[in-house]
């Protein structure tokens, strides 16, 4: 399988593509000769110049879904694509919750098979191979596609960097959805957005995560005030996700979000592979852990062998005294 | 109200995975256990079928060896009955494969609601469940935190990265569940042993109506071409907490111009 075109899915939040859509285009342009992006909802035309910028010269616009969740239509309007010859040799799509639905979706529509929680993505005997970070990140496994494409990958956040080409804005064609029927019946009725204080999981310079060994739910407090004095993000492990003490948008992983920010602390946490997956690559990484043996300090630049219960009061009592 | 809940049953996550040698599978020989994940789907559908005044929560599962262990933690949490498929030809079986396997068993049992969770814990592809809406031709609303099933509609309130969103689909439809989203009950000494009579279906991909050619590792048209070693992070210092550890990492933070 040659790849001379790929189609990234370029999900728009506050009507600018995601960080992580301009990842993947970013990499798709050492990759193929010709990249173009598939994007939904009202703000594609405004969004065009942008992932012109990032080296897309046509966008797939899908139109507005009407209430309807992606995941049906926008992975139709792509096989409609590739029924009718126009489609890609590849489509790249973030790891995201609407970016997994429409690879889900596309995939067993065009009955091919997809890779997810790709890192990486080479050029390799004119295909494409994968790496994936598996058993916590300490091996790394290639795969490719043995069969006709289009290949579908879902890619984590922060496997590439992003950076602009200077190319002009790209151009817009029209590609509507097919009736799709029931299948498409689900429909968003009422949008929440919880007040968040600080900056973004994702994005912050430092990120203080908390996990079983706090003990109880109260204590995850600790965790806020420190990640609030560091002017950082509030993260966690699974365990206490699964627990109920904090909301799964707070989970750093496997499952959750992938962060790489300059400071990484990691309170309580034993270290997980379905953690250590997520966080592993941040520049530095600090671990609180009683247990001396747990995994956490394998990855730790500073491992602190020591109670949590005792450490982060100290803490948080000795910044505040900094001022 | 019938309500399908796929499960996964998995080695357990505490002893360390591995790979086989030829295949670079993972190696799933030994006793599987059900995936915590799926406990929450389980009792999510329990409460449900209950809130509905009634019906009933059939288990679909895949699995190598017959391997029911898993299956009966949900029977004894409360679950009807379930629907295994067990066959030599599924190994190497790939999401996709998985979810033509799933999609052919569950439409055995004809639910109004089939529930999953968002991906399993031990190979994390997190596509099966909308794969399987897709080959049944139905709607799905995936990561729900909140399921209500009011007449015939179902509606979840659905994670989003800046909050959730409160979606309606019509029945049948198919729903992935966060974990955490219900608190799965423990099962009862009196569930554990009506478990072991109730009714366990197990078929082969035959039976299913599936070509061996579509699942498998010839289905699953991929190759895993290397696995290597990743790159180590350089050993760190490690400081023994005696009163003063939270100092050094006030320094650290210092040195690196975070303070």
């Amino acid at each position: 399988m040659s790849v001379d075109k790929i189609w990234v899915l370029a999900e728009v939040v506050d009507g600018a593509p995601i960080t992580t859509s301009l990842e993947l285009i970013t990499q798709a342009r050492s990759l193929a000769g010709t990249v173009e992006a598939v994007a939904w909802g009202e703000a594609t035309a405004s969004v065009a110049a942008t992932l012109g910028q990032y080296g897309v010269t046509t966008v797939h616009d899908v139109g507005d879904l009407g209430g309807a969740l992606p995941g049906v239509p926008v992975a139709a309007a792509i096989a409609a694509a590739v029924a009718g010859g126009a489609g890609p040799d590849a489509v790249l799509f973030p790891a995201t919750y609407d970016g997994r639905d429409i690879a889900g979706r596309l995939s067993a529509r065009l009955d091919r098979p997809v890779l997810t929680n790709v890192v990486d993505l080479i050029a390799d005997d004119g295909g494409l191979v994968t790496h994936h970070a598996i058993f916590g990140g300490t091996q790394v496994l290639s795969a490719r596609f043995t069969a006709e494409g289009p290949g579908i990958y879902v890619v984590r956040a922060k496997s590439f960097p992003a950076e602009p080409s200077g190319g002009a804005p790209a151009s817009v064609m029209a590609s509507p959805a097919p009736d799709t029927g029931a299948t498409n019946a689900a429909r968003i009725v009422a949008r929440h957005v919880e007040e968040r204080t600080g900056p973004k999981l994702d994005e912050a310079a430092v990120v203080v995560s908390g996990g079983r060994g706090l003990g109880e739910k109260d204590n995850y407090a600790l965790i806020e005030e420190l990640a609030t004095l560091l002017k950082g993000a509030a993260g966690a492990s699974r365990a206490i996700v699964d627990a109920g003490w904090v909301p799964y948008s707070h989970q750093v992983g496997q499952t959750g979000k992938t962060v790489k920010p300059t400071v990484y602390l990691a309170c309580g946490i034993s270290g997980a592979t379905q953690h250590l997956v997520g966080m592993k690559n941040s520049k530095n990484i600090v671990a609180i852990n009683k247990d001396a043996d747990a995994p956490i300090f394998s990855v730790a630049d500073l491992g602190i062998v020591g109670d949590v219960h005792k450490v982060l009061p100290k803490l948080i009592e000795a910044l505040k005294a900094k001022g | 109200m019938n309500v399908v809940v796929c499960v996964k049953q998995i080695p357990d996550p505490a002893a360390p995975p591995a790979l086989d040698a030829v295949t670079k599978n993972l190696v799933r020989a030994g006793k599987l256990i059900l995936d915590d994940s799926d406990a929450y789907g389980v009792e999510m559908a329990l409460q449900l079928a209950d809130a509905a005044g009634g019906g009933e929560v059939t288990l679909v599962s895949m699995a190598p060896n017959g391997e029911t262990s898993g299956l009966r933690t949900a029977l004894a949490m409360g679950a009807a009955r379930a629907i295994l498929v067990s066959d030599d030809s599924l190994a190497g079986t790939d999401a996709l494969g998985t979810a033509k396997v799933l999609a052919a068993a569950i439409k055995r049992a004809e639910p109004d609601l089939i529930l999953a969770a968002t991906e399993s814990t031990d190979g994390y592809t997190g596509t099966t469940p909308v794969q399987v809406a897709e080959l049944l031709g139905l709607p799905s609303v995936t990561f729900a935190k909140k399921v209500e099933i009011t007449g015939n509609s179902v509606k979840v309130e659905r994670q989003t990265e800046a909050g959730y969103d409160e979606v309606e689909s019509p029945l049948p439809a198919l729903v992935t569940v966060t974990a955490g989203v219900v608190e799965p009950r423990y099962p009862s000494f009196k569930g554990i042993m009506a478990a072991k009579s109730k009714p366990v279906e197990t078929l082969t991909v035959a039976e299913l109506g599936l070509d061996a050619g579509e699942v498998g590792a010839a289905g699953a048209r991929q190759e895993i071409t290397q696995v290597a070693d990743a790159e180590a992070r350089a050993a760190g210092e490690i400081v023994v907490d005696e009163g003063e550890g939270h100092q050094r990492v006030i320094e650290f933070l210092e040195q690196l111009k975070v303070l």
